[in-house]
C-alpha cells in the first residue's frame, strides 16, 4: 500500500492520479508567508478577492430579475427591492460590497506603494494590479447607471461626457461609449454588456495573471524589515495563513450583512431627460475626489478648458501611478528612496482631503 | 534523390513565411475589421426641427420661475424674468452637460452638477461652465409659445 493511500483514502489517490492533486498539495505546502511588523497588510489583497467572489456570486443572482432597457430597467429592480424575498438583501450586499471592494483595493494598493513591493522583479504584478483597479472603476461606473435612476442617469451624464472632452479620440471613446451621441435607452443596454460580460471576463483574466505572479515570487519583504538584516520568520499559508484570511472574510460578510440590513441600497426617482439634474447630485465616493477638484477648476487655465486640464492632469496622475516601479530607479537598486514614500503619501492626503471637502460643501452654494 | 534537395532554401522559406505572415495578419483584420465597426453606433438623424410649439400657455409662466421643455431631443429652458419678458434657452450644460435649472433665489440659471451660474442672458457668469447657453428666439402667437433656433 503506497503512503499517500493512508494518509488520504481511495477516492484521494484515485483523483491523484488522473488530475494530480499531489503537486497541488506540494504547492500547497511550500508556500510560506513572512512575518515581521507589517504583515497586516498582506491580507488586504485576499479582502478584496473575497469581496470580488461576492460580487460575482450576488451579480449572477441580480441577472436572474433584471432587465435592461430604459423602459423596464427601474421597474425591474423596483420589483426586485419591494417583491422579490431577499431581493433588498441582494442588491444591497452587491452595492454595499462594491464600495468594501474599492475601499480595500484602495489601501492595498497604498500599502504595496509605501511598502515598495512593486520593486524588481515584481513590477508586472503591479502593472496588472493598476489594471485591475480601472476595472473596478469601470464595474462601478457602469454599474451604477443599472437602475436608471436621476442620480445614475445624471452621473453617466458626466461622466461620459468627461471622455469625450478627451482632446483626439474623445468624441468618438464618448460616442463608443454612450452608443449614440446622447444618454439613453442605448446606453443602459451598452453599459449592461460591458458591466456583465465584457468587464467580467477582462477581470478573470488580468486576476488570473495577478495571481499567478504573486504564487510566482512570493509575498515581498519590505526594505525596511530586509535592511534589519536577519530574515524574517514565516508561517505556513496553509493553514495558518488561511485560516486568519478566513477570520477576515467571515468579519467582512458580517459586516456587509449588517450595513445591507441597517442601510440597504436605495433607489431614487426614474431618470427622466426631461427634468433638471437634482441639486446636490453627488458621484460615487471613489470618483469624489476628482469630482471635487473639477468644481474648483476656473472654467479656462492657460487658454485651454479647465475640464480639460483636469482630465488630462488625472489622466497623467494615473499614468505616473502606472509606471511608479519604472521611475523608482533608487528602490529597483536597493538603495533607500524616500521620494516615492513620500509622494505616495501626497498622493493619499490629496485623495481624503478633497473627498472630505466633496461631502462638506454646501451643494447649493 | 540527392541530398542536397534537403537543404532549406531560404529564398523559398522566406517566401513561405511571408506567405503565411501576411495571410494571419489579413485574417485578423478581416475579424476585427467587422467587430470594431459593429462596436461603433450608427448615427441617427438629427432631429432638425428649428421650430417647437411648446405645450405651455404664456400665462402659466409665472414671473421669477422657468420650466423645461422638449426642443427636439434635447432639452430646452422657458424663464419668465421678474420684468415680464420670456427667454428661452438650450438647457444642456456647457461644461458636462447635465440639465440646468431656474434659481428664483438667485434669478440665475443654475447647473446642480458642478455648481455653474448663468445670467438671464445665458452668460456663463461663475463656476466651471466655459461657455454661454445656446440662445433661443421666443415668439408668442396669442395662446401660444414658440421656440425657435436663432439663426
Amino acid at each position: 500500500m503506497e503512503a499517500g493511500e493512508q494518509r488520504h483514502g481511495r477516492l484521494w489517490m484515485w483523483l491523484d492520479r488522473r488530475i494530480g492533486l499531489k503537486e497541488l498539495e506540494k504547492l500547497a505546502q511550500k508556500k510560506q508567508i513572512p512575518v515581521h511588523r507589517h504583515s497586516i497588510w498582506y491580507y488586504l489583497g485576499g479582502m478584496t478577492l473575497f469581496l470580488f467572489i461576492i460580487q460575482v456570486s450576488t451579480g449572477i443572482l441580480l441577472l436572474l430579475y433584471y432587465r435592461p432597457s430604459a423602459e423596464e430597467a427601474f421597474e425591474s429592480v423596483q420589483f426586485l427591492m419591494a417583491e422579490v424575498q431577499f431581493g433588498w438583501l441582494i442588491r444591497s450586499i452587491h452595492s454595499w460590497a462594491a464600495n468594501l471592494m474599492i475601499f480595500t483595493l484602495f489601501v492595498h494598493l497604498f500599502s504595496v506603494l509605501l511598502l515598495k513591493a512593486y520593486r524588481p522583479p515584481r513590477e508586472v504584478t503591479w502593472f496588472s494590479g493598476m489594471a485591475l483597479l480601472g476595472l473596478a472603476m469601470g464595474f462601478g461606473f457602469t454599474g451604477y447607471l443599472l437602475p436608471w435612476n436621476e442620480l445614475a442617469y445624471f452621473a453617466t451624464k458626466v461622466g461620459t461626457e468627461i471622455t469625450s472632452a478627451v482632446p483626439g479620440i474623445g468624441r468618438f471613446a464618448g460616442r463608443l461609449l454612450r452608443g449614440g451621441d446622447e444618454v439613453t435607452g442605448a446606453t443602459l443596454t451598452r453599459f449592461y454588456g460591458i458591466h456583465v460580460a465584457i468587464l467580467p471576463a477582462a477581470a478573470m483574466a488580468l486576476l488570473g495573471l495577478h495571481l499567478y505572479l504573486v504564487q510566482r515570487h512570493g509575498m515581498s519583504v519590505p526594505p525596511a524589515v530586509e535592511g534589519e538584516g536577519a530574515a524574517p520568520r514565516t508561517m505556513p499559508f496553509v493553514p495558518n495563513f488561511l485560516l486568519r484570511d478566513v477570520v477576515g472574510w467571515l468579519s467582512a460578510l458580517a459586516i456587509l450583512a449588517a450595513l445591507a440590513a441597517f442601510f440597504p441600497a436605495e433607489l431614487g426617482r426614474k431618470a427622466d431627460p426631461f427634468l433638471p439634474a437634482p441639486a446636490g447630485i453627488k458621484p460615487e465616493w471613489y470618483f469624489m475626489f476628482m469630482f471635487q477638484t473639477l468644481k474648483y477648476l476656473p472654467s479656462h487655465i492657460l487658454g485651454i478648458e479647465g475640464e480639460v486640464a483636469g482630465i488630462l492632469g488625472f489622466g497623467l496622475g494615473g499614468l505616473f501611478l502606472l509606471l511608479v516601479p519604472i521611475l523608482d530607479r533608487r528602490t529597483a537598486q536597493g538603495r533607500p528612496g524616500r521620494l516615492f514614500t513620500w509622494i505616495g503619501i501626497g498622493i493619499i492626503l490629496y485623495m481624503v482631503l478633497f473627498t472630505v471637502l466633496g461631502y462638506m460643501a454646501s451643494a447649493t452654494k | 534523390m540527392t541530398e542536397h534537395v534537403l537543404e532549406p532554401d531560404e529564398n523559398r522559406r522566406g517566401f513561405i513565411n511571408w506567405l503565411l505572415g501576411t495571410s494571419a495578419v489579413a485574417f485578423v483584420l478581416s475579424v476585427f475589421y467587422p467587430v470594431a465597426s459593429y462596436l461603433v453606433p450608427p448615427t441617427v438623424g438629427e432631429s432638425t426641427a428649428g421650430t417647437v410649439t411648446l405645450p405651455i400657455k404664456p400665462d402659466d409662466v409665472k414671473a421669477n420661475t422657468g420650466q423645461i421643455f422638449k426642443f427636439g431631443s434635447r432639452p430646452g429652458i422657458l424663464i419668465r424674468t421678474s420684468g415680464g419678458d420670456l427667454r428661452a434657452f438650450s438647457a444642456v450644460c456647457t461644461h458636462l452637460n447635465c440639465t440646468v435649472q431656474y434659481r428664483s433665489d438667485l434669478s440665475q440659471i443654475w447647473c446642480a452638477c458642478h455648481n455653474g451660474h448663468y445670467d438671464l442672458n445665458g452668460k456663463n457668469v461663475a463656476g466651471p461652465p466655459p461657455r454661454p447657453l445656446d440662445t433661443f428666439v421666443v415668439n408668442v402667437r396669442g395662446t401660444q409659445i414658440v421656440v425657435s433656433k436663432s439663426a
